[in-house]
């Protein structure tokens, strides 16, 4: 795929009118009890920048990208999303989020609705669209994640890959600016990996920002700009993906490849 | 009656007590107004087990811990004493003036029943009690519900009362159909209770007819058999419920629908 030139600011100053970063951490600390799951985090995050995060389970990868849309606070430093920081007490979660999309592992459609109603739900209840633009939206994205004929079927019904796309689709039809993937195909059978990451390629095509957590290390390497890789709450490693596969710094990072790409 | 010679009982059976004027009217009197008070109290259980529900979850401190006291209070005190409570304290703990001697001297005939103040102590009685273990019924049924599910729809935009409005109570309710079922059953049988503060209900008007005609037995089985025709009039109405409300793939066996 072709590459767009991402420009990498570091000035956030008044006077110099640069893109400012879609997402930035700033020395970022976050415990749970005792734990130190995220150890001065530093990273950024540029528009239509596609990033995979990668690590060893417990490394804090999810957490990190939970920060994004606030479902979790940090206890030190700065997150700034679309030049919001969410450590400010007054900043608006509902208009973070409609510019934040998420996609879950376990999917979570409403299993009450069908997949039109589950996409419509939030278009309909926070952007007050009417029923006839909601669904206008939701039709165009189901077909645009390959499946507009399970629009009436309830998620029981669908197959984890056709769940996982409706969920992407429901999370798209806010019309983010960023999307959140966390773990989007480790619950899929192996068959139906593809056609998640399918929709999600033709997603960067289109120059969408997205934060991806995966084991996907085809897809790591056709389709981010650039990976970044955690361990035990520290970033340990980022760089492009030809260079952090062909040629890994740490020493961790050489073990943790060398165990997942194996086989 | 062959069952009774069988057995050498000295018992003259007369059914007729049962619908000979006036007592077949008290017993009608009474299957209305325990239907009445049942489901008004159903009413009042749902709504107030509802708003436990959605406060033993939420992430509110002190509205869930007064939510807990609520339930736990009443949820482990029996049923009788807080009748009692309802009937002969509340109206004494009461400021004298016009609002007690209005409870004291209610009785207003309306087109569905006579409301007295028994009617109201039994109403609240039936309806608290039963609330508290609604909403705990609900609660496991929120509970229940993956908290990722929750995190989906906060990370959409919705707000915590949206999830709640549109996700958890919808999809809880539904899953707590068969435990709301047996919760409803019950309110009907424990408004048999009201007869200890002298509300109308049919176990009050199957004494009555006991005490005129001194026929115990077939008052009693009256009682029972219509007690029984309730209920099971309702289980049938609440399995319908359950399979027209389940959500598909989630309860379990032939409860689904394609």
């Amino acid at each position: 795929m072709q590459r767009r030139s991402v420009a990498c600011s570091w000035a956030t100053g008044p006077g110099e009118s640069v893109a400012q970063p879609a997402i930035a951490f700033r020395q970022v600390n976050k415990w749970f009890g005792k734990l130190h799951v995220l150890q001065d985090i530093t990273l950024e995050i540029q528009p239509g920048e596609v990033v995979v995060v990668c690590g060893p389970s417990g490394s804090g990868k999810s957490t990190l990208i939970r920060c994004v849309n606030r479902l979790e606070s940090v206890q030190s430093g700065e997150v700034v999303v679309l030049g919001q920081s969410l450590t400010q007490p007054s900043v608006n979660l509902t208009r973070l989020r409609t510019e934040v999309g998420m996609v879950f592992q376990a999917f979570n459609l409403y299993p009450h609705m069908t997949a039109l109603e589950n996409i419509l739900l939030a278009p309909l209840k926070v952007k007050g669209l009417s029923r006839a633009e909601a669904e206008k939206i939701a039709v165009a994205l189901l077909a645009r994640v390959g499946i507009p004929e399970k629009a009436g079927q309830y998620p029981a019904h669908l197959s984890g890959g056709q769940q996982q796309r409706v969920a992407i689709a429901r999370a798209l039809a806010m019309q983010p600016k960023i999307m959140l993937f966390d773990e989007p195909t480790s619950a899929l059978d192996p068959e139906m990996i593809n056609e998640v990451l399918e929709v999600m390629t033709d997603l960067a095509r289109e120059g969408m920002t997205m934060v991806v957590v995966t084991h996907e290390m085809g897809f790591a390497k056709r389709v981010s700009h650039r990976i970044v890789f955690m361990d035990e709450g520290q970033v340990v490693e980022e760089g492009k993906p030809e260079t952090f596969f062909a040629a890994p710094k740490s020493d961790r990072t050489k073990l943790f490849l060398s165990k997942i790409l194996s086989h | 009656m062959l069952l009774a010679g069988f057995l050498g009982l000295q018992y003259d059976f007369r059914w007729s007590v049962l619908w000979e004027s006036p007592f077949g009217y008290w017993l009608l009197q009474g299957v209305k107004n325990t239907i009445i008070l049942s489901l008004l109290a159903w009413v009042i259980a749902l709504v107030l087990g509802i708003a436990l529900g959605i406060l033993r979850t939420a992430p509110w401190r002190v509205p869930r811990a007064v939510a807990t006291a609520y339930v736990e209070f009443f949820r482990n005190t029996p049923l009788l004493v807080q009748l009692f409570f309802w009937y002969f304290a509340v109206p004494q703990i009461l400021p004298a003036g016009p609002i007690r001697d209005a409870v004291n001297s209610l009785n207003v005939d309306t087109p569905l029943l006579t409301l007295n103040y028994e009617f109201l102590a039994a109403l609240a009685g039936l309806g608290v009690y039963t609330s508290a273990r609604v909403g705990e019924t609900i609660r496991a049924g929120i509970q229940s519900i993956p908290r990722q599910q929750t995190e989906a729809a906060l990370s959409s935009g919705l707000s915590l009362v949206q999830v709640y409005r549109h996700v958890l109570i919808p999809v809880g309710l539904r899953i707590v159909i068969p435990p709301m079922a047996t919760e409803f059953l019950s309110i009907f049988k424990n408004s048999s209770l009201a007869v200890t503060i002298g509300f109308a209900e049919i176990t009050f008007q199957t004494q009555q007819v006991n005490s005129y005609t001194f026929k115990g037995l077939e008052a009693v089985t009256a009682a029972t058999l219509i007690y029984l025709a309730i209920s099971l009039t309702i289980a049938a109405f609440m399995s319908r419920m359950e399979r027209q409300y389940a959500i598909p793939g989630l309860i379990a066996r032939g409860a689904t629908r394609e």
